[in-house]
């Protein structure tokens, strides 16, 4: 490998991490902040894909079309859907066990792969990236790389400074902090912590939809794929530590390098490198690089 | 009083119980055929297009195939190869069916052979590709409507070779399906002179190409093959046209690259040549024929699944009219077969020695969102059968 491609290749690296690091964000929320075991991430995930897909044409029949107004749209939607679930099932789990948690929300991923079924359809679909983003830069001879991908990464790296702000230097981000290590503390001091983890699970549906619409243009969207991205939102959050969103950051990045390059390296056995990872990174930390609050 | 009431009732019911008995007795029992194929998942719109195909031919026959009517047993394989022995013994072992239609999976594929072979259960497979099925797995009683993989791997491979590329690299998910029709490419591409310069493969079913997209763009070979198949179909070739290398890099492929995909995949798969043994704009009396009954049956366009579904049906009524409709004469059932040419919708065929069709595949091109045919890229191509000993 020459430095050009060497180069070229962290760039690939850097993108996918980041990426991977927009699709986990929602997970961190729910899962490493709330404690909740939430197997519907990818579910949320496939959700705003086909969002992406199906809400274009609504949008540019009534509101003349555009890609930001499609993504607003979806948002608004993510919202309301993920406020009336944790009305509706989430707000029974906090208390319970893990299994049960599994059970419900691996019950929602059949719901919801049903829900899809009938409304869209089984077909695999594609979305075009927006005119004003669809351009390329040219990157050696022969390659070129998307505006779009490089968009992507904006997006993330935005997401990410604005989540880490929000939690660690913000008052709401203290009493969210406060109210996943101790409820009934919180709801004594005077918060009400009911609604306020019903938005910040909102939140987080809204942040794995919001993924699903960006990552659409360069994804097929197809059936299943939210099992797909689940595992490594999974591998993601363990990696960089329960609720930690720096932890988060670090982990999809290295994921990032360890998929590139293990890809192009070693092509055998690209398929178990990044477990390899976290089972290595868990054998030197048994509590992901940055447990919150050590 | 009440023992009375009770014989009564038990004989009424005994009376209700026998009335369908006596009536079935007069005509042949239905065929019981099994049909294992993924009705939910990624594979689920091919499921439902086979199953399609496979009923547009039993209606077109006034509901009977060999003289009997049929009765469908219906399984979701959910394409899963972990629970496929399961659920094919559900359909062999719990419904007793006469003959199994299934499936797309290779690997589904490879576990309903195993119990097909075991037990003696007539199989047709109507999609699944590994070279296996009809290889080293291969029985009097297995039979495929559809294509080995090797089979337009190996046709692309012949194309390239006369046109005078002189090298390439191969793509593809490391998976047995993405090798073997990796394998067939290479074994025309090299005996026609040209050269192989790297096999890159993606674990299965990663869709994240961009870091081995940098690798071809690197190497700059002639030609690119590569074998891809729905959703990762879609995203590799927007992402190779997005990487640039559509232009520099011209890209070909085993047919599924995009068969059932093109909608999806817009302008980056315009141009793009694939092999297949089915194409749009064949133009003859026959396929027009299937084209206008399928889109007035199920009001969709049907695609080369929904041929390999009609295919099977067609293979099933003419073994079947040979013995009867006596499935357990399965010998007979076979030399029938062996012997016939099957009128299919993408040009006549008969099966191979190992029961594949040999079939002439075709050269095609995406134009406006359909793969046109081109020319016949190799004629009456015949899968080797390695390893099948019958």
């Amino acid at each position: 490998m020459d430095l050009a491609g060497f180069l070229i290749q962290c760039l690939n690296s850097l993108q996918y991490g980041l990426l991977l690091f927009l699709v986990a964000s929602g997970l961190t929320l729910i899962f490493g902040i709330m404690g909740v075991i939430n197997l519907a991430h990818g579910s949320f995930y496939m959700i705003g894909a086909y969002m992406a897909y199906a809400l274009a044409p609504i949008v540019a029949a009534t509101f003349g079309g555009g890609f930001v107004s499609t993504l607003l749209l979806g948002l608004v939607l993510a919202v309301v859907l993920g406020y009336l679930l944790e009305w509706a099932f989430f707000s029974f789990l906090y208390e319970r066990e893990h299994l049960q948690q599994v059970l419900m929300t691996y019950g929602l991923i059949l719901v919801f792969e049903e829900l899809r079924s009938i409304l869209v359809g089984d077909d695999v679909h594609g979305v075009a990236a927006p005119d004003w983003l669809s351009g390329t830069i040219p990157l050696g001879d022969v390659m070129t790389y998307p505006v779009y991908r490089l968009f992507i990464s904006a997006v993330c790296l935005a997401l990410a400074v604005a989540m880490y702000f929000v939690f660690s230097r913000t008052r709401l981000g203290m009493m969210i902090r406060a109210g996943s290590t101790n409820r009934e503390m919180v709801q004594s001091l005077g918060v009400d912590i009911k609604f306020l983890y019903r938005v910040v699970f909102a939140a987080g549906v809204a942040i794995a939809v919001l993924a699903g619409m960006i990552a659409a243009p360069v994804s097929s969207i197809y059936p299943g794929m939210g099992n797909q991205v689940l595992i490594f939102c999974f591998v993601v959050v363990v990696i960089g530590g329960i609720g930690s969103i720096r932890g988060a950051m670090l982990a999809a990045l290295l994921i990032g390098v360890v998929d590139t390059f293990g890809k192009v390296l070693f092509p055998e056995a690209a398929g178990v490198l990044v477990y390899v990872l976290m089972a290595l990174v868990l054998l030197w930390k048994p509590d992901g690089l940055f447990r919150a609050g050590s | 009083m009440r023992t009375h009431r009770r014989f009564l009732i038990a004989a009424a019911l005994s009376a209700v119980a026998l009335a369908p008995t006596l009536a079935q007795a007069q005509a042949a029992p239905k065929l019981k055929v099994g049909l294992m194929l993924p009705y939910t998942g990624t594979y689920a719109a091919l499921g439902n297009a086979i199953e399609n195909g496979f009923k547009l031919y039993v209606e077109e026959k006034g509901g009977k195939l060999g003289g009997r009517e049929i009765e469908y047993f219906k399984v979701d394989d959910e394409s899963a190869p972990p629970k496929a022995t399961d659920n094919v013994n559900k359909l062999v072992k719990r419904d007793d069916v006469d003959v199994l239609i299934g499936t797309v999976h290779s690997g589904v594929a490879m576990a309903m052979a195993k119990v097909a072979k075991d037990t003696g259960t007539l199989m047709i497979d109507p999609n699944a590709g590994a070279d296996a099925v009809t290889g080293p797995m291969c029985a009097p009683n297995i039979f495929r409507s559809s294509f080995s993989n090797w089979q337009p791997g190996y046709a692309m491979g012949e194309v390239l070779a006369k046109r005078g590329v002189k090298t390439a690299v191969t793509i593809t998910w490391n998976y047995s399906a993405g090798a073997e029709s990796v394998n067939g490419f290479k074994e025309a591409f090299e005996k026609g002179g040209g050269k192989v310069l790297k096999d890159l493969t993606v674990p299965f079913p990663s869709q994240e190409f961009q870091a081995l997209l940098t690798e071809i763009a690197s190497i700059k070979p002639d030609a690119v093959y590569t074998f891809f198949a729905g959703a990762g179909a879609v995203k590799f070739v927007k992402d190779y046209a997005a990487a640039g290398l559509k232009k520099t890099v011209p890209l070909y492929g085993a047919g599924f690259l995009t068969d059932g995909t093109l909608d999806a995949q817009g302008d980056a798969a315009d141009g793009l040549e694939t092999t297949l043994h089915y194409a749009d704009g064949l133009n003859t009396a026959r396929d027009n024929a299937f084209r206008l009954a399928y889109a007035k049956a199920y009001k969709l366009q049907p695609d080369v699944y929904a041929v390999q579904g009609y295919d099977a049906a067609q293979m099933l009524n003419i073994g079947l009219t040979a013995v009867k409709g006596d499935t357990s004469k399965k010998a007979e059932f076979a030399a029938a077969l062996r012997k016939a040419k099957i009128d299919s919708p993408r040009g006549t065929f008969a099966l191979s020695k190992s029961h594949n069709p040999v079939q002439d595949m075709y050269l095609r091109k995406v134009v406006g969102h359909e793969n046109k045919m081109v020319s016949i890229a190799v004629k009456g191509l015949a899968d080797p059968g390695r390893g099948c000993k019958m």
